[in-house]
């Protein structure tokens, strides 16, 4: 991923920023600026979520690519927010921890590495409350 | 609208070819699908073309021109048309080609679908294919393809119940029909075992659990059905061509095990067929998982929610069961060559429809559908066919 398209997305990455409807209620992360309920009607302002939720489900890669690779295996999940979004994660635990319905909470994480150039992105992952 | 009808096809065998390029493999699909049509190159009034990720595969874009050119139509300067919607980038190229005709544009369509997918190493091809996926949202977190329809899988273990040989049924299914489709990839049968003993992709998904890398092409040709007979002694009508969408992100969709894309699409095909599932005598669905077809099998309302494991344990989808599935050996088995699988899928039903589907003919087949998806089910494209 290109150094901009990175660092555009440094505040919703580093800190669960995301967006939220105040037409209809609803929550978004990762952030939307059309409300799909209310679209033009929606008056849509930023939220920066708590960042606790729940295991949806999950698995554990082995296979990846070369950013990665490195880091194989590693627990892939899909969390639910208190707050209603759901989003997809790493999770920071074993395979042998993770279990559907597991509450969990957002840390600050590296992610990846770049192919060559070297690149290390951070931002955020989930762990077992 | 005017009724179209499938009047050639084409495909190449699908496997890993290390000494054929795209375009080779793209011009052999295309001949055959033309000769089979009786046709000259010159009645060719415009082609589409299903390929998801060449710029990635083989760094060429302008796909479309460059198959227009190698299949020695350059000077015809025939409209020729490239569609990506990852794979099911086949599945709605056949569809722009049926509108294409339908709505009297034009008359003779070839719609094609080719991928050149093992030039490049797993990771980088693991990174293309996600790609179909949400890249900033999905696949910058770690996610791969396989990941993902785990994912899925283990939220409808959770739910349902399902056991591991019920999903390993549907692999060692698969491999039984490829291994009596002379273009299959992996043309061998399988035991519960041999998928229970692969290695683990992302779990529970293991290796037999997914369709692989494949180099592949196939091509079609339509027409209005009224002078399809000139060309062919059994044209094959499109009853019903169908097409939906959904979240790109598997995370934001209402059900994280139910493709409401699919759902959508075969209800729309059903509609505009005027048919009920029990009048279907075979689907090829879209299985680059075995989950998937679990899936499909389910949103298409050939059983209920909940029960496709069951219903495959029992036989219900096999050669001889009650609603054969994937009679080709599916994604699994015969290979997924990603944009070429939808036109594979038409391929398939046509040889099912004409009676000229070999050890693997469904017996008395009358009607067949199709069912193609993109990304986790972002796109779907469903299509019923009839013999005439
Ligand atoms: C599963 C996957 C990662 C395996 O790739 P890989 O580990 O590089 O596998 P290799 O190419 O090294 O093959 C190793 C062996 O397994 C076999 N093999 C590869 N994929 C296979 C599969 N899906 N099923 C059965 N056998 C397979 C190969 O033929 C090879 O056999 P050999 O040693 O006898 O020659 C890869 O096939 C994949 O990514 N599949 C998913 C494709 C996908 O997501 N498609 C889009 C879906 S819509
Ligand atoms: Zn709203």
């Amino acid at each position: 991923m290109s150094v901009p398209r990175f660092w555009r997305k440094i505040p919703q990455r580093y800190n669960l920023e995301g967006t939220h409807c105040e037409t209809c209620g609803r929550y978004f992360y990762p952030p939307r600026n059309l409300c799909p309920e209310c679209r033009r009607e929606g008056t849509i302002v930023n939220h920066t979520f708590k960042g606790v939720g729940k295991v949806v489900t999950y698995s554990v890669i082995r296979t990846a690519s070369d950013q990665f690779s490195a880091l194989t295996p590693y627990v892939l999940a899909i969390v639910e927010l208190e707050e209603g979004p759901r989003l997809t994660t790493q999770l920071v635990c074993s395979p042998e921890e993770v279990k559907i319905g597991m509450p969990v909470k957002a840390v600050f994480r590296k992610i990846g590495t770049e192919g060559e150039s070297g690149v290390i992105y951070y931002g955020t992952k989930f762990a077992p409350m | 609208m005017r009724d179209v009808a499938v009047i050639g096809i084409g495909c190449t065998k699908f496997g890993e070819w290390w000494d054929r390029s795209f375009r080779n493999l793209f011009v052999e699909a295309g001949v055959k699908a033309i000769e089979d049509a009786n046709l000259a190159g010159e009645q060719i009034d415009a082609m589409y073309v299903g390929n998801m990720s060449a710029g990635r595969f083989i760094e060429q874009e302008h796909i479309g021109a460059l198959i227009a050119d190698y299949a020695g139509l350059a000077s015809e300067h025939i409209p020729s048309t490239r569609v990506e919607a990852a794979c099911a980038s086949g599945g709605l190229a056949f569809r722009e080609a049926v509108i294409s005709v339908a709505s009297g544009m034009s008359d003779i369509v070839v719609a094609a679908g080719v991928e050149k997918m093992t030039d490049v190493d797993t990771s980088l091809s693991t990174d293309a294919l996600a790609g179909a996926a949400d890249r900033e949202w999905e696949g910058f977190t770690g996610a791969t393809f396989p990941g993902l329809y785990a994912m899925i899988a283990n939220d409808y273990i959770h739910r349902y119940g399902l056991t591991r040989e019920q999903l390993a049924q549907v692999a060692v299914k698969n491999h039984y029909n490829g291994a009596r489709n002379p273009i299959a990839q992996f043309q061998k049968e399988i035991t519960l075992d041999t998928v229970t003993n692969s290695t683990l992709v992302a779990d529970p998904l293991r290796l037999f659990d997914c369709s692989p890398i494949t180099d592949g092409a196939a091509a079609v040709v339509v027409a209005p059905l009224e002078v399809a007979r000139k060309f062919t002694d059994t044209p094959i009508k499109v009853l019903a061509t169908a097409q939906a969408s959904d979240t790109i992100a598997l995370h934001d969709r209402r059900d994280i095990s139910t493709l409401d894309a699919s759902v959508a699409a075969g209800n729309r095909a059903f509609q505009t067929a005027g048919l009920e599932r029990k009048d279907i005598d075979f689907v090829e669905v879209h299985d680059c998982f075995t989950i998937a077809e679990i899936c499909a099998i389910e949103d298409l309302g050939f059983c209920k929610k909940g029960e496709a494991g069951k219903f495959t344990e029992e036989g219900a989808t096999a050669l001889d069961g009650q609603i054969p599935v994937n009679t080709s050996g599916g994604l699994k088995s015969c290979g997924h060559p990603v944009g070429a699988t939808g036109i594979k899928q038409v391929c398939e039903a046509v040889l099912q429809l004409r009676g000229e589907a070999g050890k693997r003919q469904v017996d008395g087949a009358e009607i067949g559908m199709t069912h193609n998806v993109g990304g986790t089910g972002a796109t779907v494209a469903a299509h019923i066919f009839g013999r005439t």
